[in-house]
């Protein structure tokens, strides 16, 4: 463990030199101080220091991948940049808006708010993995049937947090609406919206996707 | 974001040192709340010191008959925990009424605890904010402050602490173990965790430098019926405006803390021996000496009634 951590920081020592150079005319550091009233509340001027990059093994979609990333490079990026897998959207990037949710090792997260070097040996599911144009997962297809979307763009985090929903209530994990702690949750339509309430739709999809979802739930939407 | 080296390890006592001997270091566990301050510039590590891989994700039973929590234990699995369910359901219900199913999937145990205050002053690195630059003033006060402290406020700070596992984890009295570079371990109650902020409210709990939390345990259950009630701007996925926790027995006494109204979950023991009496002579006690805004000042009425709702459910048996 000791190892990697010297290397990374003799690394770092060794990029620092370029590029503190760098910011030297890229950063106008005195204009900063010069703001009027900016000094008192603004972070302070410090130069950037040099990115630090790190290994990463991730199996998205059931495929293996090895990856070479900047360590503050968050898993949404390396999907979006890296892998070419846009179907997984950036919204917020602050986790308020749940259009970059994917599935990691079987559960459902923000991926912009969560570091790709952190999940080194992780399984992730995205969109393209659920399914694909012509071979469509049940709740794609749902979402299709009940038009659960107008302009699409939350759409992949919304499919992928329902897919999870499902399971979640399969497996028994409570939410805010169960009545009931010491049984299991019911699947009802009042614990689909509280539990679907990390996806922000901005067109108001919202009553189209709880039919979908509740369609492929097995009852009648 | 500003750049920072990256490091796992595999104990405590490895995670505490590596702490303490790197300047500029944090840990990380979920990071929900770090990598969004991080992102931000609000907070600014030089070094990661990933703290996921300790074996700190299990929840048992202790020989006092309560429960000792990992201290990675996510949310969600401690939301699910059937002994939570069972015997700390005001547990269960306030980690159930934060944030949303995909954060609850990735926060953990301790870094609940330690998250950070949603003031949006402290947010916005534009606006003077004495919690993350000291001495910079205070734009909350005579600001957007509808959703700030009541009480226990100081003229540097009125900011509120935003979690409601840590007001569920106040009412059971909770313990949060901690350890040390050096191997010292120690027990810290939860009445002695957090700070209220004085004349330094960039300083929150009472952790040393490089001090890790191992695991928060749980004393004997209590019984009664376990209420946590949470009042927000939106039915799901807002932080409070007010939450109240409580735990109320067959003869009407029990305990009650509060959420949404103070830099750290409130709770007055000497306020809950009136319980009985009903929720007026509750906070009268437990907000003596409130000092809202004119924006705010509907939190004590609000503290006031949401209690008497939950005292009167809790009378319905």
């Amino acid at each position: 463990m000791d190892d990697s951590i010297e290397t990374n920081i003799a690394r770092r020592n060794v990029l620092k030199t370029g590029a503190l150079a760098a910011t030297a005319t890229a950063v106008p550091l005195g204009a900063i101080a010069q703001t009027p009233n900016a000094g008192t509340a603004a972070t302070p001027a410090v130069p950037a220091s040099a990115p630090v990059t790190s290994k990463v093994k991730l199996r998205v979609n059931g495929k293996q991948h090895e990856l070479t990333v900047d360590t503050r490079t968050s898993l949404l990026d390396v999907l979006r940049e890296n892998l070419h897998l846009t179907g997984t959207k950036k919204g917020c990037d602050q986790g308020q808006c749940g259009a970059c949710t994917v599935i990691l090792d079987g559960r459902r997260i923000n991926s912009c708010l969560s570091l790709a070097i952190m999940h080194d040996g992780s399984e992730v599911t995205t969109i393209e993995g659920l399914g694909q144009p012509g071979k469509l997962h049940p709740m794609q297809a749902a979402f299709v049937k009940h038009d659960g979307y107008q302009c699409g763009y939350c759409t992949p985090g919304q499919i992928c947090s329902a897919v999870s929903v499902l399971d979640e209530i399969r497996k028994g994990v409570p939410s805010h609406v169960t009545a009931d702690l010491n049984q299991k949750p019911l699947l009802s339509i009042d614990e689909i919206r509280e539990r679907m309430s990390g996806n922000i739709c901005r067109c108001g999809a919202y009553s189209n996707i709880v039919d979908a979802i509740t369609e492929v739930a097995g009852g009648k939407a | 974001m500003r750049a920072f080296t990256y490091q796992r390890v595999s104990t405590p006592a490895e995670a505490a040192q590596a702490a303490e001997r790197t300047p500029g270091s944090r840990f990380i566990a979920g990071g929900t709340n770090l990598l969004d301050l991080m992102k931000l510039e609000i907070e600014t590590p030089t070094h990661l010191i990933d703290v996921n891989h300790l074996g700190l994700d299990k929840i048992e039973a202790t020989p006092q008959g309560g429960l000792r929590i990992g201290a990675h234990v996510l949310n969600v699995d401690l939301a699910s925990d059937a002994r939570i369910r069972r015997d700390y359901a005001v547990l269960s219900r306030a980690l159930l009424a934060g944030a949303s199913a995909q954060l609850r999937n990735k926060a953990t145990t301790a870094g609940n605890l330690l998250q950070r205050t949603r003031c949006p002053y402290f947010y916005d690195t534009a606006q003077p904010c004495n919690k993350r630059v000291l001495g910079s003033g205070c734009s909350a006060i005579g600001g957007y402050n509808r959703n700030h402290a009541i009480v226990g406020h100081s003229e540097a700070c009125i900011a509120t602490h935003p979690s409601d596992m840590a007001v569920a984890m106040q009412l059971l009295d909770a313990s949060v173990e901690t350890v040390r570079g050096n191997g010292a371990m120690r027990t810290i109650p939860i009445a002695d965790f957090y700070r209220l902020p004085g004349t330094t409210p960039h300083i929150e709990n009472t952790l040393a430098a490089g001090e890790l939390i191992t695991a928060v345990t749980l004393p004997r259950p209590l019984g009664g019926r376990h209420f946590y009630r949470k009042v927000r701007d939106r039915a799901s996925y807002a932080f409070a405006l007010v939450s109240v926790a409580a735990v109320v027995q067959p003869d009407g006494s029990g305990r009650v803390a509060l959420g949404g109204v103070a830099h750290k979950p409130w709770r007055v023991p000497g306020a809950e021996a009136s319980m009985p009496n009903g929720a007026n002579a509750v906070v009268e006690r437990l907000l003596a000496g409130a000092k809202p805004t004119a924006d705010n000042a509907f939190k004590v009425t609000l503290v006031q009634r949401t209690l008497e709702s939950v005292l009167a459910e809790a009378k319905k048996g």
